[in-house]
């Protein structure tokens, strides 16, 4: 622990964001952080700047913004740092004594050791073009899909398949990926206040889809229990967790948190891709002429979609830039820290805004605007901009799985597009996300139609 | 061999050792097996291996590399 002279500021020094939607408990901005965050956190930089701070709950929030204090948020050791006490609605979710997050040094080991290495992404892009294959068998010429059950459905296989084993996920079905979103569901920000509070429906179903979820996991435990011991090649990550006594609940947690980080955010980058895709006939039909070329060749998808797509690749880029999985990144301050000029106490969080960071309009022209070509050489506005174009994070913790979350949302559109034509159902302007968790999930209806191509 | 005119560099604090970029450009970078990290193994290649570069550079899943220019 450093001591440091007298503060240069205090956070009573940092401007406050107004209140728009007044917590009737008496909880700062909950009551909008439950509703419009989106508004809440735009409001924070217009109205404050590079720093500024609102209240949920007992909790000060200090925001920042801007490509220097960015940096400053991103850089700052794990010591100083702690990001499972800044986000008390995972707690109950992954169950006690489930760690949150592992250190720099174990994301490095976990990469180095398992599912995420480079060298490994060949065979899950195999399995990631196995599973769209199977889930569009059953369509037929033409139809219509529920986006977000497609994609939380096709992207929990993928992740089960990939992180956990290819047995586990041949025993796995939708009612798997239905508890699983229970979960998502689960996060509500009153979690802020007490995450087991009685009487919050997010809580109860949270709980519920938990214990769905440890009986469908404790069902497999004993028939592999009844199966017994099978040759080492055909084991996977369920079997090493029985055989050391681990229990259905904690095998459960941990399988909850592997998937977690990967889930629901690869399912709504994989939906917008698309429904921004339906919005801009004109890139869509180059993307689709992308791939056609591409594929000509008879070159496989587990081998091209590891490989430059590069139009593909801007278009989810910039899904990701409008619409980043994750709108507000935080951490608890352990150690005092100095954010643009401001020292910040131990207990308080500090947050940076994906959402808010990503439409900053000096560092991406025309930034509420759809332009996969702001990633085209010069402008490659994402490389330009490190610690703004941030849907990722930035820094050591930036998102380990981002590479295996690129190569499989360029999979999943080689098939899709090679196959079918998609077009909007609704106005344009309906499909939109669900802030009213934490977990943000496109709210319904948001319903596509798929054609076969012919051709 | 043409003079260098680029320079590689490689930020160890953003490293997150996914060894990417090994595949991209394997005559530029190495790695460290016992500190997990890259190493640079040519930080002034040849103007040929630009684009490979470049594609390290691109794909890299920490944003850990980057190339600056020389007059």
């Amino acid at each position: 622990m450093t001591t440091t002279a007298p503060s240069p500021a205090s956070i009573g020094d940092i401007p406050e964001v107004s209140v728009a939607v007044p917590d009737p408990d008496g909880h700062g901005h909950l009551a909008e952080m439950r509703t419009d965050p989106v508004a809440l956190l735009e409001r924070v930089y217009a109205e404050c700047g590079e720093i500024g701070r609102f209240r949920i709950a007992g909790k000060e929030v200090i925001m920042v913004t801007g490509a220097e204090v960015n940096e400053q948020f991103f850089k700052a050791p794990d010591s100083t740092l702690d990001q499972a006490a800044a986000y008390p609605f995972m707690t109950p979710i992954f169950g006690k004594g489930v760690v949150f997050d592992a250190s720099p040094e174990e994301r490095q080991q976990a990469l180095k050791n398992q599912a995420l290495r480079g060298d490994q992404m060949r065979g899950h892009a195999t399995t990631i073009e196995n599973e769209i294959n199977r889930m569009v068998a059953a369509w037929g010429d033409e139809g219509e899909i529920d986006l977000l059950d497609f994609f939380a459905e096709l992207t929990i296989y993928n992740t089960a398949a990939c992180l956990v084993g290819l047995p586990f996920r041949e025993e796995i079905d939708h009612r798997f990926a239905e508890a699983y979103h229970g979960l998502e569901r689960g996060t509500d920000a009153l979690a802020y206040v007490d995450p087991y509070m009685e009487g919050v429906e997010a809580f109860e179903i949270r709980d519920r889809s938990r214990e769905t979820l440890v009986a469908l996991v404790q069902d497999i435990i004993d028939r592999r229990r009844q199966r017994g011991v099978v040759p080492r090649d055909e084991r996977d990550l369920l079997d090493v967790l029985i055989s050391i006594d681990m229990s259905a609940d904690y095998i459960t947690g941990v399988f909850i948190s592997m998937l977690f980080a990967g889930h629901h955010t690869s399912s709504g980058t994989s939906a917008w891709t698309l429904i921004e895709l339906m919005r801009h006939p004109e890139v869509m039909a180059d993307v689709v002429a992308e791939l056609d070329e591409l594929y000509a060749d008879g070159s496989e998808i587990s081998f091209r979609s590891l490989r430059s797509i590069p139009q593909l690749e801007s278009v989810i880029k910039e899904t990701l830039r409008l619409h980043p999985p994750l709108i507000i990144l935080m951490r608890q301050v352990v150690e005092e820290i100095e954010l643009a000029g401001h020292v910040i106490p131990p207990g308080t969080i500090v947050a940076s805004s994906p959402r808010v960071s990503n439409r900053i309009e000096e560092d991406f022209p025309n930034a509420q605007s759809f332009d996969p070509a702001r990633y085209q050489d010069p402008r490659q506005e994402d490389l330009q901009n490190r610690w703004t174009w941030i849907p990722f994070g930035a820094g050591k913790h930036r998102c380990v799985g981002n590479a295996f979350a690129m190569m499989q949302i360029k999979a999943i559109f080689s098939v899709l597009l090679r196959d079918f034509e998609f077009e909007l159902v609704q106005p344009s302007e309906t499909y939109r996300d669900d802030y009213s968790k934490m977990v943000i999930q496109l709210q319904r209806p948001c319903r596509a139609r798929y054609r076969r191509r012919t051709s | 061999m043409t003079g260098a005119s680029f320079t590689v560099v490689a930020d160890l604090d953003l490293c997150q050792g996914h060894q990417m970029c090994q595949g991209e450009a394997p005559d530029v970078f190495g790695f460290d097996e016992d500190a997990d990290l890259v190493t640079v193994l040519e930080e002034h290649p040849d103007e040929s291996l630009r684009p490979d570069v470049v594609s390290a550079v691109k794909y890299c899943p920490a944003m850990a590399l980057s190339i600056t220019e020389e007059d």
